[in-house]
């Protein structure tokens, strides 16, 4: 069997190395200040669907993401790493969508692939840690979901195996094809870039960025049919322009404070033997300082 | 996190070296292969890019996973169970990260699944990997073995091995036995042609294999019945598959842990001949140690970055009477020392591995069609300085690399001697890389008869008719001033006209034209990048006091004073 699978992803600025200037002054994120990387979770999903390529040979790997145009590096990066091919879905109708507009997009541009079997999701991306948008893909889409996966097992006769973590452990869940998977940080770390296939496609390019390269490059990238990266429109998914974008997002930013967190009162627990210790660990629980 | 390549400018800066244009464009035969292979370079641009992805991708392994992982794999080791080698975790999990990676089989030509790559990056890779594991890097490096196969193995021989190479099978190259170490003349291990059904049979033991339970081994084995000498030696493959050898124990080494050291038994195993028989030890040991020679090269340079970095780290971290250590001169004087026998030792890896790369492609070019008058004078030329360059690469660079591990566990004083520190282990790993493929005293033995013929002196004299940066004039200078006290010194040991006198000196010898040709590389390097600036003048400093001192000890050397030494 093979299968086709889509991989949504997102392309985030790199919010763990946050520097000083980081944020601008009216409390949005300084994009320009911190590097775009691929959201740290979809990479373990684009593992996930690479090792059931492995399994699979013939299976297809399509990415998706959303975003500006220069979202094609973290294409590039899939492939790199595995994935056979991605669109960028861009348009500027499609910007300051809330996690309802940018699933409500992403569901489109999945119709509009049309042939699928799973898709799947880093379970959130690190500059909004919503864990919204794949849930979201499998409603709008009438699709059975399973969040939270550390490990897809294998897929027999229509059925898809997850190992899922839960809060105390791990479960092993059984779900039907086709299906919505998101998957855990704590599952298997994504492969490597393979020399050979970055050497194949580094000049993989969508329509916009093939206007900027050099003209013996473009003509590689017309030459070479697997080099064409598609890029999408609201229009060419058929989105519908009121449910896209602003338009779309019933979720306004109202403010944004800083929080600087620093200790509002101190209390001082005195004793040398097991019991004090084991009093301060029952408190901080009771106040759900730890667990 | 780390990226190895990305965090050391050094490394692009010997990457982008003149001489690798001719290099690419010779090795990709004027890039004919992009008409065969979607993988393969539009152009020498596109093939220098290519290069530098592929570093980046083993510069975040590097960093990431297999500096990651150096600690625990030193604690753990490789075990033997059911006669089998079972690698510490973290030691698998490097591996199948560079296979993932697809970096096996760098250099080896397209059509076996290589990715035909130049030695340049391929020893780049190695330095990278050898900074994050020392012990790793032997296991992965293994890959060398793989240019044995294709220069001497038969067609069919190289479709069946090298694209399992490529594809992540690991090497092991079965040479030293308990009673053949240096000596490799005296190689028991017997091999029988069963004529029955015309297989070679392997029996005997095998001892000091590095990953000796790899999938494709190449053995050196007595084929000639009766012999006792080199030329009864024949070169076979044994592959895992076909059985017949088991892993009797592994070392319990002092550094280098994670690399399994293997006694191996070899039980009637099926394998097949490599090449002519009785060229086993007089042709292709000698390629395969010439390959591995700079292998250790370049973990030597790797290891003296981890130490060096180690050592500049602690000594602005730690503060004792109320600054940074870094600030006294007794420590910054011997971190800097650090950093200039690293670039040193760094850029004669990279000047050696350009010339072998060099010859060898002439060499592979030669096999498809015949070379030029000009060619062929070409290939000779780089041959004999790759042959004059590899032994003082990795005799020297060895040494340097000794010398800064020693270097960073004195930085840290105390705290280094503890096993808390990444310098404890560098320190210990480090040792091995003056003794294995051949001791120092072995590459001088190969080195001396560079310093007898003239080779050095006439590639010293070619650097000193290179153009170097203005404000180098000085320093250069200096070493046309000491390449005198070179000369006068090889002149009074050559007149002796006696061997043993020349083989005594001959380590001093062949350091003095070490110091001198290290210190004209590094006025290459300051003149095209001003950041080598600072160690190309320390350097000198260090090399001039070296080459003054080992000038004074052999001229005012008494014509008898070899017997106070017996």
């Amino acid at each position: 069997m093979s299968y086709n699978i889509i991989v949504l992803a997102k392309q985030v600025p790199d919010t763990r190395n946050v520097g000083k200037d980081a944020m601008k002054e009216d409390g949005t994120i300084n994009r320009a200040a911190l590097p775009a990387i691929f959201n740290p979770e979809d990479l373990n999903a684009l593992e996930q669907a690479l090792q059931i390529k492995e399994q699979h040979p013939d299976t297809t790997i399509t990415v998706l993401t959303m975003g500006p145009p220069r979202a094609a590096e973290i294409i590039r990066e899939a492939i790199f790493r595995g994935a056979d091919t991605g669109i960028v879905l861009t348009d500027r109708a499609f910007a300051g969508a809330d996690t309802l507009a940018t699933s409500y997009a992403l569901s489109a541009a999945i119709r509009k692939i049309g042939k699928f079997d799973l898709i799947i999701a880093g379970r959130q991306a690190i500059d909004g840690d919503t864990a919204q948008v794949a849930p979201q893909v499998a409603e709008k889409l009438g699709l059975p979901q399973v969040t939270y996966a550390e490990k897809i097992e294998k897929i027999e006769n229509g059925k898809v195996t997850v190992t899922r973590r839960i809060e105390s452990g791990v479960e092993v869940v059984e779900a039907p094809l086709p299906l919505v998977v998101t998957v855990n940080g704590s599952a298997d770390e994504c492969r490597p870039r393979n020399a050979k296939r970055i050497q194949k496609y580094k000049y993989a390019a969508t329509p916009s960025e093939k206007a900027n390269l050099a003209p013996e490059v473009a003509a590689l990238v017309d030459a070479r049919e697997y080099l064409q990266l598609k890029e999408w429109s609201a229009a060419y998914v058929e989105a519908d322009p009121s449910q896209i974008g602003l338009a779309g997002s019933p979720t306004k930013v109202k403010g944004i404070v800083n929080v600087v967190f620093q200790a509002k009162e101190s209390k001082r627990m005195d004793g040398k033997d097991q019991t004090a210790l084991e009093d301060l660990i029952k408190e901080l629980i009771q106040n759900h300082t730890i667990g | 996190m780390a990226n190895f390549y990305n965090d050391n400018p050094d490394l692009k800066h010997h990457l982008n070296h003149p001489l690798m244009r001719k290099i690419v464009e010779l090795k990709e035969r004027n890039f004919t292969d992009v008409e065969k292979y979607d993988y393969a370079p539009l152009n020498f641009e596109d093939a220098m890019d290519s290069y530098e992805k592929v570093l980046e991708i083993a510069g975040e392994i590097s960093g990431e996973i297999v500096a990651a992982n150096a600690e625990d794999v030193d604690h753990e080791g490789p075990h033997v169970v059911d006669g089998r080698v079972v690698y510490a975790k973290g030691t698998q999990k490097n591996l199948d990260a560079l296979v993932k990676a697809g970096l096996m089989g760098i250099s080896l030509p397209r059509r076996y699944n290589g990715l035909n790559f130049s030695l340049v990056p391929y020893i780049m890779a190695a330095d990278m990997v050898s900074r994050a594991d020392a012990g790793f890097v032997n296991i992965w490096g293994l890959q060398d073995c793989a240019e044995t196969i294709y220069e001497f193995a038969d067609e069919d021989q190289r479709m069946r091995f090298l694209p399992r190479v490529c594809a992540g099978e690991t090497m092991a190259m079965d040479l030293t036995e308990p009673d053949a170490g240096s000596d490799l003349q005296a190689v028991m291990l017997k091999a029988t042609y069963n004529e029955a059904d015309g297989t070679w049979r392997l029996n005997g033991v095998k001892r000091f294999i590095t990953n000796g339970d790899g999938h494709i081994a190449l053995v050196l084995a007595r084929s000639e019945e009766g012999s006792h000498d080199g030329r009864g030696l024949s070169m076979f493959i044994y592959d895992k598959n076909d059985g017949g050898v088991t892993v009797r124990r592994i070392e319990n080494k002092m550094g280098i842990k994670g690399s399994p050291t293997c006694e191996l038994v070899f039980k009637n195993a099926k394998a097949e001949l490599c090449g002519s028989r009785k060229l086993g030890l007089i042709k292709y040991v000698m390629a395969l140690m010439n390959g591995a020679r700079l292998g250790i090269a370049a973990q030597s340079v790797g290891v003296s970055e981890a130490a060096y970095r180690e050592a500049l780290a602690y000594a602005h971290d730690r503060k004792q009477f109320g600054k940074a250590i870094i600030e006294f001169p007794a420590v910054y004087e011997m971190v800097a020392l650090m950093k200039a026998k690293l670039d040193a030792s760094r850029s004669l890896l990279y000047e050696t591995t350009r010339f072998v790369d060099m010859y060898k492609i002439y060499e592979d070019i030669a096999r498809e069609r015949s070379l030029t008058p000009e060619e062929r004078a070409e290939m000779k030329k780089y041959q004999r300085l790759a042959d004059a360059f590899t032994p003082m690469a990795k005799g020297m660079g060895s040494e340097f690399c000794n010398q800064n591990a020693y270097d960073s566990v004195q930085v840290h004083g105390g705290s280094g001697f503890m096993k808390d520190y990444a310098c404890e282990r560098i320190y210990r790993d480090a040792r091995i890389t003056s003794i294995y493929e051949g001791t120092t005293q072995l590459q001088v033995v190969a080195a001396i008869r560079h310093v007898t013929t003239g080779t050095y002196l006439s590639q010293i004299k070619a650097y000193e008719a290179e153009t170097y940066a203005e404000a180098l004039a000085p320093l250069k200078e200096r070493l046309v001033q000491m390449t005198a006290l070179y000369e006068a010194a090889v002149n009074e040991v050559v007149s002796k006209k006696n061997t043993e006198y020349v083989d005594f000196h001959a380590r001093r010898l062949v350091e003095m034209a070490g110091h001198i040709i290290m210190g004209y590389l590094l006025l290459g390097d300051a003149t095209r990048n001003e950041t080598f600036m600072k160690s190309a003048n320390v350097y000198v400093n260090f090399g001039e006091a070296e080459v003054c001192k080992l000038h004074k000890f052999v001229m005012s050397f008494a014509e008898n004073g070899l017997e106070s030494y017996k």
